[in-house]
């Protein structure tokens, strides 16, 4: 079991809450789901559930706002999400694809997403969260000579750099992971609820044991 | 604004410097494509001297779509684009840095090519002064028009054709004026007149172009 390695964490004010209101997904020429109505507050973890192809995909990017919706909204703190810069500083997205590029250097990936997040993108931090995620020992190496497995944990990497409470959306986060780091990311994912923060996530497996509660949100429930 | 400008332009220098041969790949056609005009049309100074404007723009414009087409694929296919685009930055600053991280890796080499290439083709010294000017204001022109034709087709089947259908017009202007520039000089006319329109098409583009990639690239995210 990884020990903690960080900073103190600091406990800010109440994160403001997602809530989508009679959403509905278009995707081509089918409507996934209608009506759905959602809320994740501050401290809550909402585990999203679905056969494939049921959308949770495509409810992950509405709620980011990197989507519109057939109808309905996507609010935080009451304001659309794509118009509120609250969101945007509080979102941490991490979706399907790892964001890395294969002919940087593990630190240098982090680096750059850290730059364009506005996060802590010193190197002493990054190598911090590196060893957060077990990364540490492959720190220079280039992504190009990463497992899928391994650059699953870069990515997440990202969430080892927070400090605030913040709205984590998660596609898949387990995906490729072994039980160490699946212990990791629940290890993350915990100390981000203890603070405050907020997450919604998608997983075919289930979280494991050591995860923090969650609110199971089945989309096959739904018409 | 600053910082994600400076990321962004740093990284993709950073990969272009780590992909050599893709980066040089432009230069390359450059190069050849206005060599193998001698060849095809005939020693002939006089003749060279006349068409050297024209082939020199032409060549350059059809290098910078060569390289232009993949300026966002990469990072729309890993989901860097994803993550620009969340970051909350405007999206205007990350076109911008785009286009100017292209020019630099492409634009910029053709401008330094392009004394030798006029020598190739016989121009005189003041017209091979016109021509690096020119291309020194139209290269740009033709990285940022490009970035509005690779968001635009970005995910699209056939995007490479799409996008030479839809830039290429756009592009015309420029090639006009750079190349009547290089003419106008070798005619002993004055240039002023073409200089400033090429600058004012690179204002108009440059504040226009981001703008246009920007809601182009949402828009291919959704």
């Amino acid at each position: 079991m990884p020990t903690a390695v960080s900073a103190p964490i600091t406990r800010t004010h109440e994160l403001p809450t997602l809530a989508t209101v009679d959403l509905s997904c278009r995707r081509g020429n089918r409507i996934l789901f209608t009506g759905l109505n959602l809320e994740v507050r501050s401290g809550q973890a909402t585990w999203l559930r679905g056969r494939n192809g049921r959308g949770k995909t495509s409810l992950l990017r509405l709620t980011a706002g990197l989507s519109v919706p057939e109808a309905g909204q996507v609010l935080w703190d009451g304001a659309p999400v794509r118009r509120s810069a609250s969101f945007q500083r509080a979102l941490v997205f991490i979706g399907h694809a790892n964001a890395l590029k294969d002919d940087l250097s593990v630190t240098e990936s982090l680096q750059f997403l850290a730059r364009m997040h506005d996060r802590d993108s010193r190197i002493g931090a990054l190598h911090a969260a590196l060893e957060r995620v077990g990364m540490a020992s492959r720190r220079d190496a280039m992504v190009r000579t990463l497992s899928q497995g391994q650059r699953r944990r870069v990515a997440l990497a990202r969430l080892a750099l927070e400090r605030r409470a913040a709205l984590w959306i998660l596609d898949e986060p387990y995906d490729a992971l072994d039980t160490d780091g699946i212990a990791r990311v629940n290890g993350l994912l915990r100390e981000h609820l203890g603070r405050g923060g907020s997450a919604m996530l998608t997983s075919h497996q289930h979280p494991g044991a050591d995860a923090p509660a969650m609110i199971e949100f089945d989309l096959d429930t739904l018409d | 604004m600053r910082t994600a400008f400076i990321a962004v332009f740093v990284r993709d220098l950073r990969l272009a410097l780590r992909r050599r041969v893709e980066a040089l790949l432009p230069i390359v056609f450059f190069v050849v494509a206005v060599s193998l005009f001698p060849l095809g049309v005939g020693p002939e100074a006089q003749t060279l001297r006349q068409i050297a404007a024209g082939v020199v723009w032409v060549c350059a414009l059809l290098a910078t779509m060569l390289s232009v087409a993949s300026m966002y694929t990469s990072d729309h296919a890993d989901g860097s684009l994803e993550q620009m685009m969340l970051s909350g930055r405007p999206g205007t600053v990350i076109a911008a840095a785009k286009a100017a991280a292209h020019w630099t890796v492409t634009g910029a080499p053709l401008v330094v090519t392009a004394p030798l290439i006029g020598l190739l083709l016989d121009m005189s010294r003041p017209a091979l002064v016109t021509l690096v000017l020119s291309l020194l204001l139209g290269t740009p022109i033709l990285s940022l028009l490009g970035g509005v034709g690779a968001a635009l087709t970005l995910g699209l089947r056939s995007a490479g054709v799409l996008l030479i259908l839809l830039i290429v017009p756009l592009t015309i202007p420029a090639l006009i004026f750079g190349a009547g520039a290089v003419s106008a000089t070798e005619s002993g006319i004055a240039v002023g007149g073409y200089f400033s329109l090429l600058g004012a098409l690179l204002i108009l583009t440059a504040l226009t172009a981001p703008l246009a990639t920007a809601f182009a690239l949402h828009i291919a995210l959704e």
